[in-house]
């Protein structure tokens, strides 16, 4: 910015028309140089976009691949998940009822206890406890998921098999409740800010009207910040829907068209996990299955996903 | 007439706050489950696996014997793939960070960027796992090599990077941005001359905490088809030869540490049950020691910066 400027008071004192040209010269390249960079910084931030766009693309085009050989009915309506037989079933369901009652498990562990606790944290704690706590629950969340895999497989279903001594050594209940564990900081961290969101005025109206903490906080607080707790609860379900490495582990490897969490199944992601581990020829059906099976995990995600931030959006947008 | 209505009110009075003791002791009690019951499983992993850390376990190849076998070759690859993923990721991840907080306009593209930001961060991670083999590992042809590692993992990382560093951008007072402006700078000389420097501390702590996710992560590297069993090492990136550098171990094979573990955790037989509890011991000490240094970061920022 000084050499133009000092170039330009240069070329009034001595008028020359060259240091004038000079000046607006240097100006264009400064002003070239300033585009070049905002070009290459929107090109970072294109990444995203081209990431998402990859994403649909590579499971897409593998999935039609397998579309070919599988009618779209049998995938939905075969109650049989046997890719990599002689005699081949593709049909998700077993996978999906694996999924589902692997994070139903874990749904049950994380909301009830991460509501309250969130409660508590928000509407009780003083900020001294809160200081501590959160930051305590965000290094939980950090932690490794094969790490809670180990937990699930090692130390909490040998735990569970001394209340039910019949339990198989992989179940779904185990991974099941590490997995409530595992996103139980994240729905306490969202939740919180859910009735943090809630203005002050509406509980100091409920207090002058004798109510206690807990009479405000169930009936006042926990009301006007329900879009922004059913959001926590929608990402937390995404969450569990998409964990891999404890089911992998903790959960078996067969896919099991059951509801009893007490029997071991695999979910679509084990079942992505036992093929990539295997050695798959490119190309072949087995190939193109665990693609058209995380097709079938990435649209229920992004489902949840969105709803989950058409909810957030809300409750941010009332107060 | 006062009376009665007092003589009502005062058991309900008593009730309510023996409602509120109890649940102060519910929500007390979730709160210590939340964080307890994880003392507890770390208090199992650490006393199954302390006592197998040593200089041999940390300097040995994977092995059919248990207590002969080590975690180098995972440790390497964790630390080689970590150096790809930080290369591409964080000044990605920066640069879009600074076009969303500084240079974007509010069109529709933006609008868009925005969106598949949010939605990324959201994506699980063994999706990226089954972009990396449809595309880095067969469409690409880069094999199942430490830098489609590298690429997988820096993709993963780059909406926390984003978002993160948008947080530490914004918080700078847009005084600052005016006063450069004032002098006649331009938007890049006060992005990099002042927005940037000021909001290091915060940026840091973001990076710090997407490394920390990326290196404990596990599903996407066993997608691209990382092998559990290695008993070798990548070409060393330093050579007696000029040029004296080379970058053969960026297309070599690998494993690194949470594969490691899971190899060890899923093999049947309680033998290498110690070996995993040794690399978890390892894992969570590294994981937990980086955002405990981020949160340490944001926590001093908090306290020093008052604009």
């Amino acid at each position: 910015m000084n050499t133009s400027s000092m170039a330009e008071q240069e070329a009034m004192h001595i008028s020359k028309p060259n240091a004038i040209e000079e000046a607006a010269a240097r100006r264009r390249t400064r002003q070239q140089r300033e585009r070049v960079i905002e070009g290459g910084l929107f090109l970072a931030a294109l990444t995203s976009v081209a990431t998402t766009v990859l994403i649909i693309a590579v499971l897409l085009s593998e999935s039609i691949g397998f579309f070919k050989t599988v009618p779209l009915r049998d995938f939905f309506t075969d109650t049989l998940w046997t890719p990599l037989f002689a005699n081949p079933h593709y049909g998700i369901l077993p996978l999906l009822a694996g999924t589902l009652v692997t994070s139903a498990v874990g749904l049950l562990v994380a909301i009830p206890l991460g509501t309250v606790a969130a409660i508590y944290l928000s509407e009780f704690s003083s900020s001294r406890v809160r200081e501590i706590i959160k930051p305590a629950l965000e290094l939980l969340g950090a932690v490794p998921t094969v790490v809670y895999g180990y937990f699930a497989l090692l130390v909490v279903t040998p735990a569970l098999q001394r209340l039910w001594p019949d339990l198989p050594g992989f179940n779904m209940l185990g991974p099941g409740i590490v997995i409530g564990i595992m996103i139980m900081p994240f729905v306490i961290s969202l939740s919180e800010d859910a009735m943090r969101a809630v203005p002050m005025v509406l509980r100091e109206g409920s207090y002058a009207m004798g109510a206690t903490r807990l009479q405000t906080a169930w009936r006042v607080v926990v009301p006007a910040a329900t879009s922004g707790l059913v959001a926590a609860y929608v990402l937390g379900i995404s969450r569990a829907v998409g964990e891999t490495m404890v089911v992998a582990i903790a959960a078996g490897q067969n896919p099991n068209l059951t509801w009893n969490p007490l029997e071991p199944a695999a979910t679509i992601t084990a079942y992505i996990v036992q093929v990539a581990l295997g050695d798959l020829p490119h190309g072949s059906i087995g190939y193109q299955s665990i693609f058209a099976a995380g097709l079938v995990l990435a649209v229920m995600t992004f489902a949840f996903n969105i709803l989950g931030h058409v909810l957030r959006k809300r409750f941010r947008e009332v107060y | 007439m006062s009376t009665p209505s007092l003589s009502h009110s005062t058991p309900s009075i008593a009730r309510r706050k023996i409602a509120e003791a109890l649940f102060k002791i519910v929500g007390l009690g979730s709160l210590t489950i939340a964080v307890g019951t994880l003392a507890l499983l770390f208090g199992a992993l650490l006393y199954q696996g302390a006592s197998q850390i040593d200089w041999q376990f940390l300097m040995s190849f994977p092995s059919r014997h248990a207590a002969e076998a080590g975690i180098l070759p995972a440790w390497v690859g964790s630390t080689l793939i970590m150096l790809v993923t930080a290369v591409v990721g964080i000044p990605l991840g920066v640069a879009a960070a600074i076009y969303l907080e500084e240079y974007a306009r509010k069109t529709w593209m933006t609008e868009l960027i925005e969106v598949t930001v949010t939605n990324l961060a959201g994506v699980p991670s063994i999706i990226y796992g089954l972009l990396a083999l449809g595309l880095f590992v067969y469409i690409l042809g880069l094999g199942e090599s430490i830098l489609v590692a590298g690429l997988t993992l820096a993709l993963l990382i780059l909406p926390v990077v984003i978002v993160t560093t948008r947080e530490a951008i914004r918080a700078i007072p847009v005084e600052i941005r005016e006063a450069a402006y004032g002098l006649g700078a331009t938007k890049w000389q006060t992005v990099s001359h002042h927005v940037l420097p000021y909001s290091a501390a915060g940026i840091l702590t973001g990076i710090i905490l997407a490394l920390s996710r990326a290196i404990g992560e596990t599903a996407p590297i066993v997608t691209i088809g990382a092998l559990t069993f290695i008993a070798f090492l990548p070409p060393a990136p330093f050579t007696t030869q000029p040029p004296y550098i080379s970058f053969d171990w960026l297309l070599s094979p690998f494993t690194i540490m949470p594969i490691q573990m899971f190899g060890w955790v899923s093999r049947p037989g309680e033998d290498f049950a110690g070996n995993a509890a040794a690399a978890g011991v390892l894992l969570v000490g590294m994981t937990l020691t980086m955002n405990g240094l981020a949160i340490y970061l944001r926590y001093r920022m908090r306290k020093q910066v008052s604009w």
